[in-house]
């Protein structure tokens, strides 16, 4: 039996364990009508040109993880950002565990999605947002049939969340290979700010496949940073859907940071409904082996007056494939909108592939849009400079890399954050670049 | 005319204006039942006497054509040409050659006139040798003897085949295989006629080779097959301009261009096409779907030129294939849309030797409700060590009712490789308006400057033969804001 024959048979017996009454219950049915009809995204669609499932589909996933996994908190400190004081929802294999996790309902709303979905007093947010910006593509909609657990974020007005939250999905390998889904709703009111770092992490080589969609609401003059760490075992994949639905004058930044794991899809969605948007995208890649990374990126500009920044560096290593496609649209009403895209790729193998297409897709006229898009490898110069200074080889090439990152780097707002990242593109080159940030 | 002229005003006069080349010669014609199968197919080859692999090598791709579905990834849209409605075969029925120009029909002369490409003059001017093709026969050939000196060979392709086979057989279908695509296949089987050039080892051409397209029987389809071969060492320069009769019915247009550059060999292949783009409600105009595709051996270089003002679709990815070491691609392309137009133009550089080159302007203008999207392909192979791509994409949009679209594709399989891509999209900036203004240059005359100044990289490219005709068709396409 295929995973898709699987998933629909599965999804029998998921609507009968949930609540049938609620809201959600029609826009599962909705959702999973859609996957069955699309199945999942083969080569053949223009979005997928590049990356193709096939190979991690045929695992045979179990699509409920069962059993209850405990797990010590030592034994996961590494993968928590844990010198700072955070809000910290943690998952292990799909299931809440709250005596890692440090949630609150103090002001704001850090809890869990399947409280979310089912407590009355919840019930306007979820009606007004849940399933709101997301696409009907198929892999979002498998999701939607299936969503229960997740992060579930409320910021009212006015508030300043004063520690990041962090949110943390493991899987423990027990099951021989596990499909997971989260399902995160981020609603952040007029004037508020709040930081954000999610990271989805397995703790041992057995496959995981971890479909994902984000829903990020930013309203009125919020500000939202996004930071996502995927930095994961070489058998693991992720297909990270996230879209954001802006109001006027917020910002809102999205960092990835793509280290690792089998198969890395971003599909990252920016909605611009309203004046005066900022929209951030960035983001950096430094693989190896066998690893595939694709950011696939929109922005679309709705209104006038709207900005967007993207940024992606890339370095690729081994046998690994870069991909990136990003997208800008500007329609016919959003003039005086600037949209500036850059995509850097730096190949160190001759067995690493970058495929990469920026599209720009513009209706307005008063408009400044640009992108930018370079291959190329380190400059010799520089490598003789440091060199001929007493920089051995290796580190001459990791501080040219990492200096080539820093960029993106340095719009991180969480200085512990950008340490880690650091730290962790340290040994990624496998250096020790010798200072902090 | 008010002195304030604003873009605006410029906008009015693009909606009103008529295409300027829109008439019509009644030719009498000898023209094939509409409809298209096995046994049209037969015919045309019958009727151009050709040898049987020829006949075979239709029908070959006949069959894969009847296979093929009719592509929809481009950003076009558009009513689909119902091919069974449309003649395959066209001539001017005065068919055997003529000596001099007193025996061609008096008609065509006119036409030519009136399109300033008079043969006599330019039998005397220009140093231009003509290959003149009316729908789709060739009627004259000029300069043939100068050519003959110096052995090359510049013929129409039906005169190829039947005088030179082998050179015809070893190259026909190489570059463009018969089932490239659905129109490559559709012209492979049906084309009609089109021109035929050899340059042996180490001739440079003395002149600039010129073959002038015209669309000129109602209902007919034009598929015109072109194939340059320039052997070893050997240079060419060589000219494709266009323009049709005014016309409310679609006229489809489904042409293959193929060159060839064996090692050390160049070829410059410029084109500007002027065909009609449809009226100010996008009814009528020619749908352009156009297979083009240079292969380059060794030291050998392609630069592919255009100037794309005309058709109310059009379709084309004029591409190299850098198959040998140090081979160089080059592609300049400017892209007028107006009114309804739709253009979805680019190229594909395909890197597969060492040292490889390439090098991508392309300037898209947008005005009334167009549509105009650059769409292109760089690919770095991974044997393509040290291969080198400079891509830039710019497009100037006037007014909020038309759309500028980028879709380039770069695919790096080498760690060598050096690839650039930019693209830019603006408006005429009031900043640069009321800079020239200020001193003493009117708003007309502004636009022109900037619009000049936009294409300047690529009208730069066009043999000087061609610069005066590309300004013209600027003119056309944007009249009142050129000067």
């Amino acid at each position: 039996m295929d995973l898709k024959e699987k998933l629909l048979s599965s999804f029998l017996v998921f609507e009968n364990q949930v609540d049938i009454d609620s809201y959600v219950h029609d826009v599962r049915n909705d959702a999973i009508k859609i996957f069955e009809e699309k199945g999942f995204p083969s080569k053949k669609e223009e979005a997928w040109k590049y990356t193709s499932l096939n190979k991690i589909l045929k695992e045979d996933y179990s699509v409920f993880p069962q059993q209850e996994n405990a797990i010590e908190y030592k034994d996961i400190k590494k993968y928590f950002i844990h010198d700072i004081d955070t809000y910290k929802i943690v998952f292990i294999d799909g299931k809440y565990s709250s005596h890692l996790s440090q949630t609150t309902h103090d002001g704001i709303d850090v809890c869990l999605m399947s409280s979310a979905l089912t407590k009355p007093k919840y019930r306007i947010l979820i009606e007004n947002y849940f399933n709101k910006a997301a696409t009907k593509d198929s892999l979002s909609s498998l999701n939607t049939a299936f969503s229960s657990e997740g992060a579930y974020i409320h910021i009212p007005k006015n508030k300043l969340v004063e520690k990041p939250i962090q949110i943390l999905h493991f899987s423990t390998g027990n099951e021989s290979a596990t499909m997971l889904q989260p399902r995160n709703l981020i609603v952040v009111d007029e004037n508020s700010h709040v930081q954000i770092i999610e990271r989805h992490q397995s703790l041992n080589d057995n496959p995981v496949l971890t479909n994902s969609v984000t829903e990020i609401f930013t309203n009125k003059r919020a500000i939202v940073d996004y930071y996502k760490i995927q930095n994961d075992n070489s058998n693991a994949s992720l297909i990270d859907n996230t879209f954001i639905k802006q109001k006027k004058e917020s910002v809102a930044s999205v960092h990835t940071f793509a280290f690792g794991g089998k198969l890395t899809r971003n599909n990252l969605n920016f909605f611009q409904e309203g004046e005066r948007i900022d929209s951030i995208l960035k983001g950096v890649t430094i693989i190896g082996e066998k690893q595939h990374v694709d950011h696939n990126t929109l922005v679309h500009h709705i209104e006038p007056n709207c900005e967007s920044h993207q940024d992606y560096k890339g370095i690729f290593g081994e046998n690994s494939t870069g991909v990136f496609n990003g997208k800008i649209i500007v329609e016919k009403e959003a003039q005086k909108t600037n949209a500036f895209q850059a995509n850097n790729n730096i190949l160190i193998s001759d067995k690493a592939t970058i495929n990469t297409k920026p599209q720009l897709e513009i209706f307005a006229d008063d408009v400044k849009c640009s992108h930018g898009c370079t291959i190329g490898q380190l400059d010799e110069s520089a490598m003789f400079y440091m060199r001929s200074r007493g920089i051995p080889e290796k580190e001459a090439k990791a501080l040219l890399m990492y200096a080539f990152s820093n960029n993106v780097l340095s719009s991180v707002k969480i200085p512990e954050m950008k340490q880690r990242i650091t730290k962790i593109i340290a040994n990624k080159l496998g250096v020790n670049l010798g200072f902090d940030l | 005319m008010s002195n304030k002229y604003t873009e605006d005003d410029l906008r009015e006069e693009l909606k009103t204006k008529e295409y300027e080349y829109g008439f019509y010669t009644d030719i009498e014609s000898d023209t094939f039942p509409n409809g298209l199968n096995e046994d049209i197919v037969r015919a045309i080859s019958q009727k151009k006497e050709e040898p049987q692999w020829m006949t075979d090598w239709r029908l070959e791709a006949f069959r894969v054509w009847k296979e093929m579905d009719e592509p929809e990834w481009a950003n076009v849209h558009y009513k689909k040409p119902d091919f069974q409605g449309i003649s395959y075969y066209s001539a001017p029925n005065s068919k055997p050659k003529y000596d001099s120009l007193d025996e061609v029909d008096p008609e065509l002369l006119a036409t030519f006139e009136k399109l300033g490409i008079s043969l006599d003059e330019q039998k005397k001017l220009a140093g231009v040798a003509m290959d003149v093709v009316v729908d789709s026969v060739s009627v004259a050939t000029t300069f043939k003897k100068t050519l003959g000196e110096k052995g090359i060979i510049f013929m129409s392709i039906s005169e190829a085949i039947k005088e030179h086979p082998e050179l015809v057989k070893k190259y026909l279908g190489t570059v463009v295989p018969q089932k490239d695509n659905f129109y490559a296949a559709l012209n492979s089987a049906v084309f009609s006629d089109g021109s035929f050039c050899y340059i042996p080892k180490g001739v440079k051409c003395p002149m600039e080779l010129s073959t002038y397209f015209r669309i000129n029987q109602a209902g007919t389809g034009q598929f015109e097959r072109t194939l340059v071969i320039a052997d070893e060492g050997s240079y060419v320069s060589y000219l494709e301009g266009c323009t049709a009769p005014s016309r409310d019915e679609n006229q489809l247009h489904a042409a293959v261009v193929e060159l060839i550059a064996l090692d050390d060999a160049e070829i410059k292949y410029s084109t500007v096409q002027n065909w009609y783009p449809g009226n100010a409600e996008g009814k009528g105009g020619v749908y352009n779907f156009v297979t083009k595709r240079g292969l380059c051996e060794k030291n050998a270089k392609i630069s592919w030129t255009q100037v794309e003002t005309g058709s109310a679709v059009t379709w084309k990815y004029p591409s190299c294939i850098l198959k040998g070491d140090n081979s160089v691609g080059e592609f300049y392309s400017i892209a007028v849309t107006n009114n309804y137009q739709q253009a979805d133009t680019g190229t594909k550089m395909i890197h597969l030797g060492k040292n490889t080159k390439s090098t991508i302007i392309s300037k898209g203008i947008s005005a009334g409700k167009s549509q105009n999207s650059y769409r292109g392909l760089v690919q770095i192979n991974s044997r393509a060590e040290n291969a080198r791509n400079f891509s830039q994409c710019d497009s100037l949009l006037m007014g909020n009712e038309c759309g500028a679209h980028t879709f380039p594709y770069i695919e790096a399989k080498n760690k060598s490789a050096k690839i650039e891509h930019e693209a830019t999209t603006s408006k005429i900036g009031e900043d640069q308006i009321f800079y020239c203004n200020q001193r003493g240059i009117d708003t007309e005359k502004a636009i022109a400057l900037i619009v000049n100044g936009f294409s300047k990289e690529v009208l730069n490219k066009l043999p000087m033969e061609f610069a005066v005709e590309a300004q013209k068709l600027l003119e056309i396409s944007l009249e009142g804001s050129v000067g």
